[in-house]
């Protein structure tokens, strides 16, 4: 099935758009691509007439072209006859926004539409959905503009079940600076499932992680999906709701009793390599470096500080979350030290974590990077930056972020989210190094590195 | 492939829900996982040839369609050393509901580990690895798998445990025979694998693992209600 109609669609029809209600679902849709995505958007609506200066038309075979996507947003009886006139004049594929399926018990519906799509191999995302969000390609969610945080387009991916989640965490991607290629929302995933999407993006050029926000699926669906995340060359996050068991419920067994339906799923998932989200912060921090760095590592950390402080929470954090630190020999202690500016040299600790210490200067942190990126027992380097120490200055993200290009080894860094640290910030994520915002998600993002393997 | 006389052990205890204790090592031992030596007997006369084959001590339990929970009922003896204690519990054990006979086998030592198998409606069948006995679900021990599982498996698994230690050797104890938990783990999987239609769950219950071998000292196969 051909999906670059849904996600790289040139034309787009939205169809239901009201004459007399603007803030209908699919009049927001309509103004907010019209004009404002290269994409050509045409209204329809069985009553023709006029929509903000564009003929509406009365039915999509109206439509002097052929339309890639049919944006669809009228009450649920009609999408089945809509589907149908989408296949009839050859359109792409469509987004059914419009909820009233199997949500509230109208399942029929649901397999009607189903069976109609199938039959002519007509993509469909949703019904009861959002729908699609491609950055400055298309946007079919039905909220006004000027209510949406949009993130920077880059290369992860999110699949949702939920809008509402998709929308939240489109949010935060832009707070932490993680770029976009995709966000659909699936919503009853009626035809297009998870493990479609998956398949389309791991050949997406765009993108480089893939994340799901699951409630569940289907009877042995999760076998397929993890299965085929285990073949992806891209690494796959997934976040789960609805962890608790309903109930106490009966068991006969043992087994029963600890293989629990929520046991079972984050096991197998650890089992294959895909990386597991327990909850907001995991996924946000695990997308961000995910995106950055896609290659596995065993989890041997370098920590590079200013303050001796954060060195010894970012060791605890370490071990509670399954990374070693291994202390560094003293041959690499005094290799480092050597290169260190006068000031430092004599009380600087070097043991790992390396605490420079408050007199640092950018040069100290750029030779330490350096040495500890080509140290073999160490895969990954911490970079804990407190940039209102006198001695760093805002060229010092890029400067770092230049050894890991060199260098190839993962460099994870954590500055304050503070707008007057901006441009430190940029000078690491502009040149593809994540930067956290607190120890524990720079902790976070290295723990994602270690679990986007099979264990 | 399910083998014919397994299939019949399996279509005759679906009416009843799960398998008999014997009839579930029967199926163990065609797979070749180590089951202690064992006999049904239905007569006290069969007990005791048992024992005058294989001497004392030995374990006896109720064979009864109705007690699953056979520790809970009473209906598990352990260390019989004489002739009296095997009546004793012959005799009481007959007195129980539903009773088919008792189950005489010799006595196992060894760490108690469990494997178990579930058939998950998401991912289907998955194996369970870990610490067993009968407080595995207070100590929750213990990791998961989909099945089949490979031989690379097994090190992950044991590895991913607490009391990982302990298999390995803990404090001048000897590390248990990994080569025959493999094996034995192994072994499991092809059996949940050809079976897995059938069953809802498995429990083997404790697995008593020593430097020399691994047996299974007690097995629950739960079946599918159609």
């Amino acid at each position: 099935m051909d999906f670059s109609p849904l996600f790289q669609p040139k034309s787009m029809a939205v169809i239901g758009v009201s004459l007399q209600n603007d803030q209908h679902p699919a009049n927001v849709i309509f103004r907010k691509n019209h004009l404002r995505y290269p994409v050509k958007v045409f209204p329809v609506n069985p009553k023709g007439g006029s929509l903000q200066g564009e003929t509406v038309f009365k039915k999509i075979s109206d439509i002097p072209q052929k339309v890639d996507l049919a944006v669809i947003a009228v009450r649920a009886d009609h999408v089945p006859d809509i589907i149908a006139e989408c296949i009839e004049c050859g359109t792409g594929g469509a987004a059914v926004i419009s909820g009233g399926f199997a949500e509230i018990g109208r399942n029929d519906l649901q397999e009607a539409l189903v069976a109609t799509a199938r039959k002519a191999d007509f993509p469909f995302i949703g019904p009861n959905c959002l729908g699609i969000y491609v950055p400055s390609i298309v946007d079919s969610f039905f909220l006004p503009s000027e209510r949406m945080v949009r993130p920077d387009q880059g290369n992860a991916a999110m699949v949702s079940q939920s809008g509402g989640i998709l929308v939240d965490h489109m949010l935060k991607f832009k707070q932490e600076g993680i770029g976009l290629s995709l966000g659909v929302s699936i919503g009853n995933k009626a035809m297009i499932r998870e493990i479609d999407l998956l398949e389309y993006l791991e050949k997406d050029p765009g993108t480089r992680v893939i994340a799901f926000y699951v409630e569940g699926f289907a009877g042995g669906e999760g076998r397929k999906f993890v299965l085929a995340a285990a073949r992806s060359p891209k690494p796959v996050i997934v976040i789960k709701s609805g962890k608790s068991p309903g109930g106490s419920r009966a068991v006969s067994s043992h087994t029963a009793s600890l293989a629990g339906d929520y046991e079972v799923f984050s096991q197998v998932l650890a089992q294959v390599g895909v990386v597991e989200a327990r909850d907001e912060l995991e996924l946000l921090s695990f997308c961000e470096s995910l995106s950055c760095y896609q290659t596995a590592i065993e989890g041997k950390i370098g920590i590079i500080t200013g303050s001796g402080g954060h060195g010894a929470m970012a060791v605890d954090l370490c071990s509670a979350h399954g990374l070693r630190v291994p202390e560094l020999t003293s041959r690499e202690q005094e290799s480092i030290r050597e290169d260190l500016s006068k000031s430092i040299k004599a009380i600087a600790s070097l043991g790992n974590p390396i605490d420079l210490t408050g007199s640092a200067v950018d040069e100290d942190f750029v030779s330490a990077a350096r040495h500890l990126s080509t140290i073999p027992e160490i895969d990954c380097v911490l970079m804990l930056l407190l940039p209102y120490l006198p001695g760093i200055t805002s060229d010092l993200g890029a400067r770092l972020s230049n050894i890991y290009q060199k260098e190839g080894k993962a460099l994870i860094a954590y500055v304050p989210n503070v707008e007057k640290y901006g441009m430190l910030i940029e000078g690491f994520e502009l040149n593809g190094v994540p930067v956290s915002h607190s120890i524990e998600a720079a902790v976070l993002m290295a723990e994602a590195l270690r679990r986007c393997q099979p264990c | 492939m399910l083998k014919k006389g397994n299939k019949e052990i399996l279509d005759a205890s679906r009416n009843n829900g799960w398998v008999l204790e014997p009839d579930a090592k029967t199926i163990l031992h065609s797979y070749g996982i180590e089951v202690p030596q064992f006999i049904w007997a239905r007569s006290l006369e069969g007990a005791r040839e048992f024992v005058r084959k294989y001497g004392f001590p030995v374990v006896g339990k109720v064979i009864s369609p109705r007690i699953l929970h056979k520790s809970d009922a009473g209906g598990v003896v352990t260390g019989i050393n004489d002739d009296k204690s095997l009546g004793d519990a012959f005799q009481r054990f007959s007195q129980m509901e539903g009773f088919a006979g008792m189950l005489v086998e010799k006595m196992v030592s060894g760490i108690e580990l469990m494997a178990g198998a579930k058939v998950d409606y998401q991912f289907g069948p998955v194996i369970l690895f870990g610490m067993g006995g009968t407080e595995v679900e207070i100590y929750r021990d213990t990791v998961l798998r989909m099945a089949p599982l490979a031989e690379r498996d097994v090190p992950a698994m044991m590895s991913n445990l607490k009391a990982r230690s302990l298999l390995e050797g803990y404090r001048g104890s000897k590390p248990v025979d990994v080569g025959a938990l493999t094996r034995t783990l192994l072994a499991f999987s092809d059996l949940v694998m050809d079976i897995h239609e059938f069953i809802e769950s498995i429990d083997l219950n404790p697995v008593l693992c020593s430097t020399e071998k691994c047996i299974v000292a007690d097995a629950r196969i739960m079946l599918t209600t159609v």
